[in-house]
């Protein structure tokens, strides 16, 4: 049991660890440009495949710094080029922008990759186990995933408090309203921010990528934890992202490693439909939950709590 | 009436309108009985009948983007738990020998997506904008998720099924033949257009409008947003599980992707594409996205990536939509202006085509390469047969695009100049406000 | 005479600012009050408070003896009180008639109807058109919103102020921004619309103050420091120190 605890703890910390790398750049791109962006999951999934191809190019060191860098100047690009443009027509139509856009990655990346998962492998120098606790090898390569989103929540921490970029970036998650009388440069921000942010989800994506499954369904499929976390967290909250993205993490690894279901926990006393009609609900453990233990989040905090956690603002 | 009424509210319509509104329905009506008479081939009936289903769930998306501002990504959820009923409605009914016929189906899958729509709405529609969009997303990532959960229900994987033709039957009609879906669809789908354009000239649906310019003010005048926006959501629930049931019917079959995430996606590229500023939009984005699809599979593999570029072209160029487009154009027709714009739009067409065609040509070259690289490079894309390993080909392709995008660049500024000059001569004869 | 609008106590703090302190104000049934004072001194919160958009921190708003703090502002709006912002904020994408005929529909009492078709209602239909020619915008009457002149859609905001039907009026600077000519037709305006209503203005411009309101309420830094006729805020010399000063003189 407290094996299960350790284990959970360590992974559920890792992938809230991933989810935040994630969720800050869709917070502060919210927050500064008002635009959720949509395709943010898509750039983690290219992260993962521009990590695959350059690591097979050049070593997964390389990938590490030049996916990272390739992902996010396309996403500048998309800023200036794109969003820039719709931004007249409304935040509806910056949405839908993104949204195509994921979707138009997705065929993308289906194209160049195929359907089925790629062989990206993790490196060899950290392929061993970092400690054994009972029993359980601990692999080096979630160690060094932890350091790095460690290390990069640092570096965000010290360069909002410390820098310029950081100090505008703080005052537009306060009052977005003030972003509008930035000065001159307002567009060049707006690019730089949107770039990082979505470097900073295909930092995500390079590092997940060996350890998860790099997929051409990968965004589909976190896009939506992903938009949970910023909505549970309070939209344009980043501390509530912060504490959001642990949260599902560890609610859906714990969830993962359980196993119990209801017919388990009333055993012989099961009433008589629960075999028939309820069968579904009374057998289901809690590890097939766990995809949706997320949205379940999702709705409760709707229903007590609907500016979210840590959330003030109302859209 | 008081005299400042008479002289100050807009008229009520003339005889000569009241019947020209009154034809247009009966003309609908006509046409839709006449479709199968026309092509009446079994695939042609069947594409009919999906658009006839596509219209009525992107109408009823509208009711939500386009009438009440609230963009959903999860629209498909009411559609899916529509057809799910409604197969087992139609096991239940063929089991029991209950005497429902199939043509009043369909309501029960509007009732379950109403029901749905009531429970799972009130909660959605509490906030509206981003905070709504992802909302509904998560909702719909809920019930998607929790379909595979219970598969009693939902019948995992694989969906469940029903026969059709084993219901309560009324005038000997057994609907086994597609032409007998294709009327049962067309009806459906003239009553619900019906129901739905009414809905939008009634009190709810005026303050609709006025939630999605001003949920701010709406306040001030007495109304609740929230309210407003959860009832608009009701509605749009009931007809879209209309239009599930009626899919359900249709393919004998319900399964998970009925409520998933693509399914979602569709109903929103159909709805915009066609245009959400007007209630026709959601109709021709129907018929154009349905006719997309069915025609664009067969021309190329990639259609996808196709349907998401227009897509994202749409949401960039032309956020009206095709119905935006064209509706632009009106007060120029009517002030005989619109001779001042064709010109420069004909100049415009050459390079901007010339663009497209090397868009395409280079997309269909990289496909190839990316692909099947090793394959024979005679290959066939939109009926076109060519070699995608020639050279000459890539330069042209590059030629094509490149100096295509500079000249279609330069031309479309004409067109901007081009398009002042009209508005402003359709301005003088009173015919743009 | 009953009262209108009653304030005991009000206060409203943003974190640790307090923007109203301990404001206490009752207007009374039928007249026109005006609420004046430097800007930042509060008077667009104390609107926001009494219409529910904001909540106070402490205190309570009654209208006619109803306690109304805490309500929504649609409660409030059905209520009988309505208001006008200080920044036009009409229904943008709709035409001036629709514009007026939501603000007459609650009213009118057909709420969240559905099975009435909107064109076949007669008394919406009348009293639309009623205030349409009463803000002398009937030429405009299919014009989006958003595309009037500003004084037009000064007068847009002001028609569904009233149109609702509401006895209890608040008006936040109406005349803002407008050219004398404009002003003084707007003024004639206001005191049309507004016969036999309670009315609560916000004003910046003097002589529209002095010509139209019974009694004014001087707000300073989020305080009332006087309250009375207008000759006695004339003679107040509280009121001219603090306000007038610079215009009095």
């Amino acid at each position: 049991m407290l094996e299960l605890i350790v284990m959970s703890t360590l992974n559920g910390v890792l992938y809230g660890m991933l989810l935040f790398l994630m969720a800050s750049g869709l917070t502060v791109i919210f927050s500064m440009l008002g635009v959720l962006n949509f395709a943010h999951a898509s750039f983690y999934m290219l992260g993962a495949f521009f990590g695959f191809q350059i690591s097979r190019w050049f070593g997964f060191w390389p990938a590490l710094v030049i996916a990272p860098l390739l992902a996010g100047a396309i996403g500048a690009a998309v800023e200036r080029y794109g969003l820039r443009r719709v931004h007249k027509n409304g935040h509806v139509a910056e949405l839908l922008f993104t949204f195509g856009l994921a979707f138009a990655i997705e065929e993308v990346v289906q194209i160049i990759w195929g359907k089925s998962p790629v062989d990206f492998r993790i490196p060899p120098v950290l392929d061993f186990p970092a400690f054994t606790i009972f029993s359980t090898n601990y692999p080096a390569y979630k160690m060094f995933m932890l350091l790095v989103s460690i290390v990069i929540f640092a570096a965000l921490l010290i360069t909002l408090k410390k820098t310029r970029i950081g100090l505008i970036v703080q005052a537009a998650l306060t009052h977005p309203h003030m972003v509008g009388h930035l000065g001159h440069n307002v567009g060049r921000i707006f690019m730089l921010v949107f770039g990082v942010g979505t470097a900073l989800a295909a930092v995500a994506g390079v590092i997940a990528g060996p350890a998860l499954v790099t997929q051409a369904n990968m965004a589909g499929l976190l896009g939506p934890i992903l938009f949970v976390v910023v909505v549970v967290g309070g939209l344009g909250s980043l501390p509530g992202a912060f504490v959001a993205s642990l949260l599902i993490g560890l609610v859906q690894t714990f969830a993962v490693s359980m196993n119990g279901s209801l017919s388990g926990a009333f055993g012989p006393l099961s009433p008589d439909y629960a075999a028939t009609w309820l069968a579904d609900i009374w057998n289901v453990t809690i590890a097939q939950i766990a995809p949706i233990m997320p949205y379940v989040l999702l709705v409760l905090i709707l229903i007590f709590r609907p500016m979210g956690l840590l959330g003030t603002r109302e859209t | 009436m008081t005299e400042t009424t008479s002289s100050v509210a807009p008229p009520a319509p003339a005889a000569a309108e009241k019947l020209k509104f009154y034809g247009l329905w009966i003309g609908a009506a006509v046409v839709l009985l006449l479709l199968p008479k026309l092509f009446s081939s079994g695939g042609s009936l069947t594409t009919f009948s999906l658009i006839g289903i596509s219209i009525i769930f992107s109408l009823s998306y509208n009711i939500l983007l386009g009438q009440t501002g609230m963009l959903s990504f999860g629209h498909a959820v009411y559609y899916g738990l529509g057809g799910f009923l409604v197969i087992h409605a139609i096991n239940i009914i063929g089991a029991n020998k209950l005497p429902i016929p199939l043509p009043l189906v369909p309501l029960i899958g509007g009732l379950t997506g109403l029901f749905f729509a009531m429970l799972l709405g009130w909660v959605s529609t509490q906030r509206s904008g981003t905070a709504f969009a992802m909302i509904s997303l998560g909702v719909a990532e809920l019930v998607a998720s929790s379909a595979l959960i219970l598969r009693t229900f939902f019948g995992g994987e694989a969906g469940i099924s029903a026969n059709r033709t084993k219901v309560f039957r009324l005038f000997e009609w057994s609907f086994g033949p597609q032409i007998q879906i294709y009327y049962l669809v067309a009806g459906w789908t003239l009553l619900a257009v019906i129901a739905m354009y009414a809905l939008t000239r009634t009190p709810l649906g005026r303050m609709c409008n006025a939630v999605r310019d001003n949920p701010e003010r709406v306040q001030f005048v007495g109304y609740d947003p929230h309210v407003v926006r959860y009832i608009a959501f009701c509605f749009a629930g009931f007809f879209a599980g209309i239009a599930g049931a009626l899919a359900a019917i249709n393919f004998e079959i319900a399964n998970s992707a009925y409520l998933g995430a693509v399914q979602s996606g569709s109903v929103l590229f159909a709805t915009y594409i066609g245009g959400v500023g007007f209630f026709i939009g959601p109709i021709v984005g129907a018929i154009f996205v349905t006719f997309l699809s069915l025609g664009l599979s067969d021309l190329t593999q990639v259609w996808q990536l196709y349907f998401g570029l227009i897509f994202i072209a749409v949401v960039v160029f032309a956020p009206g939509g095709i119905t935006g487009l064209l509706m632009m154009h009106r007060p120029l027709l009517k002030a005989g202006t619109f001779g001042r714009v064709l010109p420069s739009y004909l100049i415009a067409f050459v390079p901007t085509l010339a663009m497209l065609i090397g868009l395409i040509l280079a997309t269909e070259i990289i496909v190839f390469h990316a692909v099947h690289s090793g394959d024979d490079s005679n290959i066939k894309a939109f009926g076109v047969p060519f070699d995608a390993a020639n050279r000459y080909l890539w330069a042209m392709s590059a030629i094509l695009l490149i100096g295509g995008y500079f000249v279609a660049r330069r031309t479309w500024t004409m067109v901007g100049h081009a398009w002042d000059e009209a508005t402003s001569g359709a301005r003088e004869k009173g015919a743009v406000a | 005479m009953s009262t209108a609008i009653e304030l005991r106590g009000v206060e409203k703090n943003f974190g640790i600012t307090s923007v109203i302190r301990n404001v206490s104000l009752t207007v009374a049934q039928g007249e026109r009050h005006a609420l004046i004072g430097p800007n930042g001194a509060g008077k667009s919160t104390l609107f926001n408070l009494i219409s529910g958009y904001m909540v106070p921190s402490t205190g309570s708003i009654l209208l006619r003896d109803e306690v109304v703090s805490g309500l929504p502002p649609y409660q409030i709006n059905r209520r009988g009180l309505s208001r006008s912002f200080q920044v036009t904020n009409v229904f943008a994408n709709m035409s001036v008639w629709e514009n007026l005929r939501c603000a007459v529909l609650w009213a009118a009492g057909y709420r969240y109807t559905f099975w009435k078709n909107i064109d076949n209602l007669p008394e919406v239909r009348e009293r639309t058109a009623r205030i349409l020619s009463d803000i002398n915008l009937t030429a405009r009457r299919d014009v989006p919103a958003g595309l009037l002149t500003y004084a037009e859609q000064r007068a847009l905001e002001i028609g569904i102020t009233v149109a609702g039907g509401a006895n209890v009026i608040l008006l936040d600077e109406p005349t803002a921004g407008m050219s004398h000519a404009e002003t003084e037709r707007a003024v004639e305006l206001i005191r049309r619309l507004t016969e036999g209503c309670t009315l609560l203005i916000v004003e910046h411009d003097m002589s529209v103050v002095f010509g139209l309101a019974d009694r004014i309420s001087v707000l300073v830094y989020g305080q009332i420091i006087a309250s009375g006729t207008p000759e006695e805020i004339r003679g107040n010399p509280k009121v001219r120190e603090a306000y007038l000063g610079e215009e009095a003189a």
